[in-house]
Formats: structure tokens, sequence, C-alpha cells
């Protein structure tokens, strides 16, 4: 069993630090369940499980760090990880940057724990494949998907009296429906804490509708178009862009918070002043672990407020460096959204193209924060306000901060890989060339 | 252990280098890498609880991988050494077939205890998954080659050699660079040593012993004034070889054009980083390429990139028949097209080699992960599609009898699947050096090493970037150029292609990481070319003003 209660994992983290003799040690400890199922050709093809356990510990002398990790946790083999760490830290050079560990912090309860996904069966995972696979044979299309869930824990404890202790589950799904005649493709992605929350059937069925939808697509030309981004066309763009949030980077002057002439754009207008950024471990929809690797207490943080850039993250060496508050890197992307539906979106639009998905996006210039990637899985023309055919996917070279300008509209809020992420229109998205993959 | 908890752990912050989960193990003192590993004989005997508990449970086919898997790696940054991490991870993985279905599980616990229950678990996934099972598994024949060994023909063993030589090398380049006008540099060396274990009920056991070694690193230079700051990366080749690779021999060493230093099979990274900082300075004042149509001379650690990306990933047979559609996707090397026997994937001149045998690559092996012997084929000879990379579970799909060697796992508690070989453009017939391939170019550009790469689900539209560009006029190169991309489809391409050196400039490109299936998986697989003309590609600016 490779998840511990909190007594549990607090005992024998309590254990493995009375052997340490180093001025400091810090230990992790974290333990995993989780299975899968893949499926495609309409058919099962593999499935697996997997158990993890690990106890690391970290040891220090003066500047000197020394990891060891083991999977055994009896006394012999905390003894044994205990001694590596130290043996490590001896013989490593000293880094400048270290910093000493935290004292004891408090931290708010997390909500990232669900006994229903802890209690998934090999069964329901078959069920679930059942149930995507079965109205695909009927709609002539021919479905590949995945469904992974997890259970698992994480601990820390260290010797200035720091502890931390988080439960979480997760579900992820994803599917792809392709039309039998190989020309139409739809695909869907769904994760939660919760699995009550999922339905694979409702899901695969909006995959199955795009496929059926999307075929025999129309060649348009490539060039600037209002588009309708689906969460899973932006967050993929958006969350690259939360890379950039990093002050060390921009005090050093090599990223696209930098300014010209030094300092950073920290309090400057960067995108469409309706366009509200902040990341939040207690939100009930996407929560997240309420400490972070460091043992930091993660809170509510804005990152862009009414289009200005409120917080860069500062590690708290760099913040030492800076003489700042540390600032804990983000731990989910939540973006502001409004009332509009999807369909409320489409109505609103006199010529358009509603995206599913962005595909294989690579950073081409991060001084801009260009990325090129393309379209997949579902695009669209939309004139007055209606879906009109389907179009044949093309290649895009943009920018999130170029699209956070050019900001039509709103739409409501989607959770989508852990973050919440609204519909959005954007006018003038740039696409530079067309593709022929379906 | 998560990669992201490793980050932490190893203290590398948010925006370190991404390590992917090969390297993940249970972190062991350097001395520990030397110990020796469990004795061939005992791994013989379990793996044979593996088979026979296998069978007993009424499996028709077994296969057991004891795997030890020991990496190093050092970062640094500047003046700084920033970790020294050295990973063992040791297990066992069994896949078996059972009522015609696959089942696989895996377990650290390598005793007879341990291996029967995940043998158990193994036969009951597969009876389990087999109510579903349309088809049953049908595998191609292979040899029993009894008890064999096989090792990666190194020099100097990375284990062997004191950590703090690999420090002094890294902080070397480092200051090479900064001392040549970068303001900032990072350098990394990944070294991995993978002892496998195969045996199967067909009567084989294999036992073989993998080395691989990337030394890289990123220089950037910045101007405070304009803002604008440019990076430039190491151009060495990740390689199926032990630490003779660093030796940087003068032999290995090729003079490309614009004072560019090219390595083959040896690599000199201070020489490397001091010309790295020298063109990053350089790029920040580099013209802006006007878009437009340009002849490429595109050098092999560039080219590489592209051959993986349009030939390597369209011509996995698993690929191609949709075991992939839901993640990387499918491939337009349709198998019709293949049937047709007269598809033109390129021009007449264009050979494509799969192989997982070149010595130095990093896909050389004696035998794939399901106990076959490794070879070489073709893909692609004078142009046309003639074969796919298939394993023994798929091969019989394209009516063939025997598996190509090209199945692999990324560790032991994965399971395999088939995995891209080493996929190489033969060199030109022809003997042309790298000047006469620029020499009748009127307008061009040469571009060397890898960059930005992104290519669609089908792979036909792609577009690429690379590590630098020099801008030809005229038969001659004239500067350098900034802000390159080129965006093609495949097949256009590759049949726009006029010219190759000969064989005096082939070397081999890497991918240490390449990530394929769900739960994704990583491989290490080179690509061989010398340098390649193509002409009328279509270039475009990336610049952008915010």
């Amino acid at each position: 069993m490779a998840i511990y209660t909190e007594k549990e994992a607090r005992e024998i983290m309590e254990k493995a630090l009375r052997f340490s003799t180093a001025d400091t040690c810090v230990i992790n400890m974290s333990g995993s369940e989780s299975g899968n199922i893949r499926y495609a050709r309409n058919t099962v093809s593999t499935a697996g499980h997997r158990s993890n356990q690990t106890l690391v510990v970290q040891a220090s002398f003066g500047k000197k760090s020394g990891t060891a990790t083991i999977d055994e946790f009896d006394d012999e083999s905390l003894k044994k990880v205990v001694a590596r760490a130290q043996e490590l830290a001896k013989l490593s050079p000293e880094n400048p940057e270290f910093m000493e560990p935290l004292g004891p912090q408090s931290y708010d309860e997390s909500l990232t724990y669900s006994e229903t996904t802890a209690n998934i069966t090999p069964e329901f995972r078959a069920e679930i494949a059942k149930n995507s696979i079965a109205p695909a044979v009927v709609k002539e299309t021919t479905a590949a998907g995945f469904f992974n869930d997890s259970a698992g824990f994480s601990a820390m404890l260290n010797s200035k009296g720091l502890f931390a202790y988080n439960k979480s589950t997760n579900i992820d799904f994803t599917v792809t429906m392709r039309s039998n005649d190989g020309t139409g493709s739809g695909w869907v992605t769904r994760d939660f804490n919760d699995v009550s929350k999922f339905n694979a059937t409702k899901a695969s069925k909006i995959a199955i509708d795009k496929a059926v939808l999307s075929r025999k697509a129309k060649a348009i030309e490539p060039g600037k178009y209002t588009v309708i981004l689906e969460p899973a066309a932006s967050v993929g763009l958006l969350r690259n862009m939360s890379g950039a949030f990093n002050a060390r980077t921009a005090d050093e002057g090599r990223s696209f918070m930098s300014k010209e002439g030094g300092g950073t754009k920290l309090g400057e207008k960067i995108v469409d002043e309706r366009i509200n950024v902040y990341s939040d471990p207690k939100n009930p929809l996407v929560p997240t672990r309420t400490w972070n690797g460091e043992g930091q207490a993660l809170k509510r943080m804005d990152w862009i407020k009414n289009g200005v850039v409120k917080n860069l993250a500062y590690n708290r060496y760099w913040a030492k460096e800076k003489g700042v508050k540390p600032v804990p890197f983000p731990s989910n992307f939540i973006m502001e959204g409004g009332d509009a539906s999807l369909e409320d979106l489409i109505k609103g639009t006199k010529k358009g193209i509603l995206v599913t998905r962005l595909w294989y996006i690579r950073s081409v210039d991060p001084q801009t924060l260009l990325y090129t990637g393309l379209t997949r899985d579902g695009t669209f023309y939309i004139e007055n306000g209606k879906i009109k055919y389907p179009v044949k996917n093309f290649r895009f070279n943009e920018s999130p901060i170029i699209m956070l300008n050019n900001l039509e509209a709103l739409g409501q809020q989607v959770r989508i890989n852990g973050n919440l992420i609204p519909y959005m229109k954007i006018r003038d998205f740039t696409f530079t060339s067309l593709s022929d993959a379906v | 252990m998560k990669r992201r908890d490793f980050i932490q752990y190893a203290g590398l912050g948010a925006s370190a280098l991404m390590l992917p989960s090969l390297l993940m193990g249970n972190n062991i003192p350097t001395e520990a890498l030397l110990e020796p590993g469990m004795d061939v004989a005992l791994k013989k005997r379990m793996a044979d609880v593996a088979l026979n508990t296998a069978k007993s449970l009424g499996a028709s086919y077994a296969d057991a991988r004891i795997g030890r898997y020991l990496n190093q790696y050092v970062f640094t940054r500047e003046n700084k050494v920033q970790n020294v991490v050295n990973t063992e991870s040791f297990g066992i993985g069994i896949r078996v077939i059972a009522n015609g279905t696959w089942g696989f599980a895996s377990t650290n616990s390598v005793t007879e205890e341990g291996i029967k229950k995940a043998t158990n678990q193994a036969v009951a996934i597969a009876k389990a998954n087999s109510k579903i099972q349309k088809v049953p598994v049908a595998l191609a024949p292979v040899a029993s080659y009894g008890e064999v060994s096989w090792k990666t023909p190194i020099k100097k063993d990375f284990k062997d050699v004191p950590v703090s030589d690999k420090v002094a090398l890294l902080l070397s380049a480092n200051a090479a660079a900064l001392s040549n006008g970068a303001n900032y540099v990072n350098s990394a060396l990944f070294m991995v040593n993978e002892q496998k274990y195969f045996a199967s009920t067909e009567g084989s056991y294999i036992d073989q012993d993998v080395h691989r070694i990337w030394p890289t690193f990123g220089v950037t230079a910045i101007d405070r004034t304009s803002g604008k700051f440019k990076s430039r990366q190491a151009l060495s080749a990740p390689m199926g070889m032990g630490y003779e690779y660093m030796d940087g021999l003068a032999s290995e060493k090729l003079n490309g054009p614009a004072g560019l230093k090219l390595y083959r099979g040896s690599y000199d990274i201070v020489e490397d980083a001091t010309l790295a900082a020298k063109q990053a300075k350089e790029m920040l004042s580099a013209k802006s390429v006007e878009a437009g149509k340009y002849d490429l001379v595109l050098e092999p650690n560039h080219l590489g990139l592209t051959i993986h990306e349009s030939v390597g990933h369209p011509l996995e047979l698993d690929r191609v028949l949709g075991y992939e559609a839901n993640y990387a996707g499918t491939s337009f090397a349709t198998l019709d097209k293949w049937k047709s026997k007269n598809f033109k994937y390129g021009s007449d001149i264009v050979n494509l080699v799969a192989d997982k045998t070149q010595v130095g690559s990093l896909g050389a092996v004696g035998f794939d992960d399901e106990g076959v012997k490794t070879k070489e084929w073709d893909l692609v000879r004078k142009g046309v599609l003639t074969n796919y990379q298939a394993i023994r579970d798929q091969v019989h799909m394209i009516d063939q009898k025997e598996s190509h060697g090209c199945c692999y796992a990324q560790s032991w508690n994965d399971v395999q699947f088939q995995r891209m070989p080493n996929v190489s453009l033969e060199a030109g017939k022809e003997k042309y050096s790298i000047e006469d391939m620029i020499k009748d170019v009127e307008k061009g550009i040469y571009i060397a090493g890898r960059g930005s790469y992104s290519i669609d689900q089908q792979r036909y539209n792609f577009q690429f970037g690379g590590t630098v560009f020099f801008e030809i006029k005229n038969g001659k190169i004239i500067g350098m150029l900034d802000d390159v991309a080129y965006q093609s489809n495949t097949q256009e391409f590759w049949n726009s292609c006029t010219k190759i050196c000969d064989k005096s400039d082939y070397r081999l490109f890497g991918s240490f990481f390449d990530g394929k299936g769900q739960p994704s998986q990583v491989s290490a697989v080179s690509h061989g070319s010398a340098t390649t003309r193509f002409n009328n590609i279509n270039v475009i600016n990336t610049g952008r003003t915010i």
C-alpha cells in the first residue's frame, strides 16, 4: 500500500530525521497508486497498474548538500538513506545559492482528494473504454483513447520543524474519434480530482460529433482571422506565457518580461484590460496542494490584473538577492471569463473560425513569446452566427501577448489540465499556412 | 518520483532543464555506480521464474526484462555547479500473451516471490482484457539465440571518470563562453548506462550493456539598451558512445563555412562554447531575413531533426495503423501508398535507411527489447517508399515474416513497443563537399544545428528553425541571418532535394529524449546525413514587434 496517512507518514519521517547528524535535513515522502487503460481501432490495446513510494532525504553541511532516495521504509533502509545523503553532501561542491530550510508554516486545508477516485477498479476502466467505443461504432467512427487515474500523498518534514502533508486524486481522459472514411477527426479532454464529475459517454459524444461534422473539410486561404478558441486551444499558449513570469530571467534581461534599458515589466500593462489571471490552490474547481516543494504556503496570487503585470515569481534565493519577499510559482492558472456560452460566442460572430485545439506548440522566439503549432481535430468556418462548414487545418505563428491584446470577447470558464480557462474570441489571429492533416 | 518533484529536490527551479522520466531512479553515491549488478546466472534464474510461472498460468508466450539503469548528470551555470546527480533503478518487467491478449506487470522486488506475484498480475490483466479483444495477437517468428551478450563499443566508461573532471570541463566551457562575450551560460552532461537482461519463452537469454552520452549548453548574449537577447545552443550530438566523445580529437573535426567548427565522433566543448558566445553576440545585430523562396543548404546536425520528424515518425507502422491516433497522431504515409510501389517520397537521389546497428549511434544494440537481432533495412530507395518500421506483433499486417528489431521500453517498469530505429539519409555517391553545395546557389540560406520544430499529426506540414543561419548570395556566404524558419510539406520538401555531399561529410544528429505512447515513454535515436541541398523552399520571417 503506497498511500500513507498523515500520522503514518509523520512517524516514518521523524524516525529518519533522528538518524541525521547533518546541519540541516529535509525529508520528502510520497506514494501513489495509478491505473490506466488505452484503446485504439475500437478495441483495448494496453492496460496497466503502477504502485510507487519514495522517501527522499536532502542533508546539508553548510552550503554543501546531498540527496538520496529509497523506496523501503524499515529502520535499516531509513538509516542507509540518511547516511548516503550525508556522504554525498560531504563530497559535493558548495552551492552558493543554498537556502536554509524554512521553519514551521501554516497551510490551508486542501481540496484535492476524492475517495471515489481512489476506489477506481480495473472493471471501471474497462467500462469507460466500452462506453467510449460503443457509440463510436454506431456513428461509423473509430475511437482511440486513454484514461488514467491516480491517488497519492506527499509529505515533507525538516530539521527546523516544518511539517506538511497532502493527499490527492486525479483522473485524465482523452479520446480521438476519426471518421471511418478518414476525412474527419474529433477530440475531447477531461480532467477532475473527483471522478464522479466525469461522464465518458457524454465526453465521447462531443468527439464523435466533431469527427462527423469535420468530414471533407474545405481549404481556405491562410491569413489573419477572427477565431473562437476553445479552452483546449488556448491553454497551451497561456501556460507557455505563464513561464515568462519568472522574476530571475526577467531581471537577467533574457525574458519577454525584461525591459529595454534594464528592469522588468512588473506594473506595466501588457494585454487587454479585461484580462485577469490569478492562481488559487483553494479554488474548488481546480484545487491544488496548498504548499510547494520549498515548504512555502501557497495562497491566491494575482498575476495579471486589468491587463497589468501584478506579480513576478521569486524563489527564495532570488528574493533574498533582490531584497524582496519570495513569491512562489503558481500551482494553477485561472483566467477570469464571462457569461457567454460557446453557442453565444458563435451566434455573435459574423465571420470567423472555431478552433477545437492547437497541437505541437513550440517556441519560435522567446523575446516576443512567438509560438508556432497547428489546429487539430475540428476546425470550422463560422458565418453570420452559424457554423457553415469544416475547414482544413492551419499552421499558426502567434504570440499569446498579441492574442490577448486582440481580445474581442470572453466566454465561460472550463477546467482544462488543472487550469480554468474561458472560451475566447480573438481578432487577427495569424494563420501562416495550410495543412492536409486530418 | 515525478519529474516536477525531482526538479524541486535537485534545486533546479522551474526554469531549469526539463528532465524526462528516463533519468529518474534512486539517488546513489558516485562510487555505487561502480558496484557490479546482479550476476548473469542469477538473472537467468530469476527470469526463468517469470517464464515458468507464466507458462504454468496458461500464457502462450512470456518475456522478462531485468534492468539496471544507471545515470549520472552534471549541471552548471556560469562559474557554479548547480547539481551532480547519480541515479539507479533496478527491477523486472514481465510481458505475457494469454488468451491471445497482451498483459504486463513490473516490480522492483526481484525475488522469486516478487516475480511470481507480478507474473500473476500480468496474466490476470491479459485474461481480463481478452474479453474485449477483437483479434488475437500474432507474433512473427524469431530465432532462439541461447545465452548471448552485447556491449556498446566504448573506450572510456563515464563511471570511471571522476566527477571533478566532468565539472572542470563544463566550467572551462562556461568560462570560455563568458570571456568571449556571453552574458549567461548553462551547461550539462547526461550519461546513461542501461544494463538489461532479456529472456523469453522462445529460448533466448540476452545480456546487454548500453551506453549513451550527451554534452550540451546554451549561451545567451544580451543587449541591455535595446532589450534584445539571443541564445546559441551547442553543436554537439548525443551519441551512443562512452566518455571518449569528450576528447575533442582534431581528426573528428570539420571546418564548416563561415568559420563554423563541426564535430563527428569527438566533441570539443570548450571550442564550441567559445564560438557560440561570439555568434550569440553577432546574432544581436544580424540581418532579419526577408521572407520568400530560398535554396536551403542543411548541415547534418540540423537536417537530422527534419529527418526525425518528417521521415522517422510517419513511417512507424503503429502510427500508420492508428494505434497512436489519440496522442502523436497517424500518418500520411498510408498502406495504399506503400502498396502502390511508386509513391515518390523524395527525389531520385533520396535513399533513407533504418538501422539499429550503426557504431556510435544512439539506437545501436545487439538485440531489441523483444529479443530480435538488430539489422539495417530500406525505408525509401531512389525516392520511392519501400517499407516501414515494425515489430513482432505488427509486421504480419504488412505481409512480412520477420520483425525489424525496433522494439524498446524506456525502463523495466514500462511495457516495450515499437520505437524509431536510427533513420538516416544515405550520403551522395558523387564527390561533393560543403563548398560544392553552396557555390551554385544564387539565393539561399545555410542552416546548422537544431532549433524550433513543429509538424502536424499526419506529418504533412512542418516548420523548422535552426541554431545559426547564414545568407548565401551568388554562390558565397555573405553574413549571418536572424528570424529564419522554413515551412514545407514533407513530400514536396523531399522531392526538392537536389544535391547531397559524399560520405566524407556524413555525421550523426541525435534526439536523446524522443517521446511516444500513453503513458509517454522516451527513447534515444540518431539520424545520419551529409550536408544536403533543397531547392526553392518557403522561408518565413519570425520577427515580431510587441
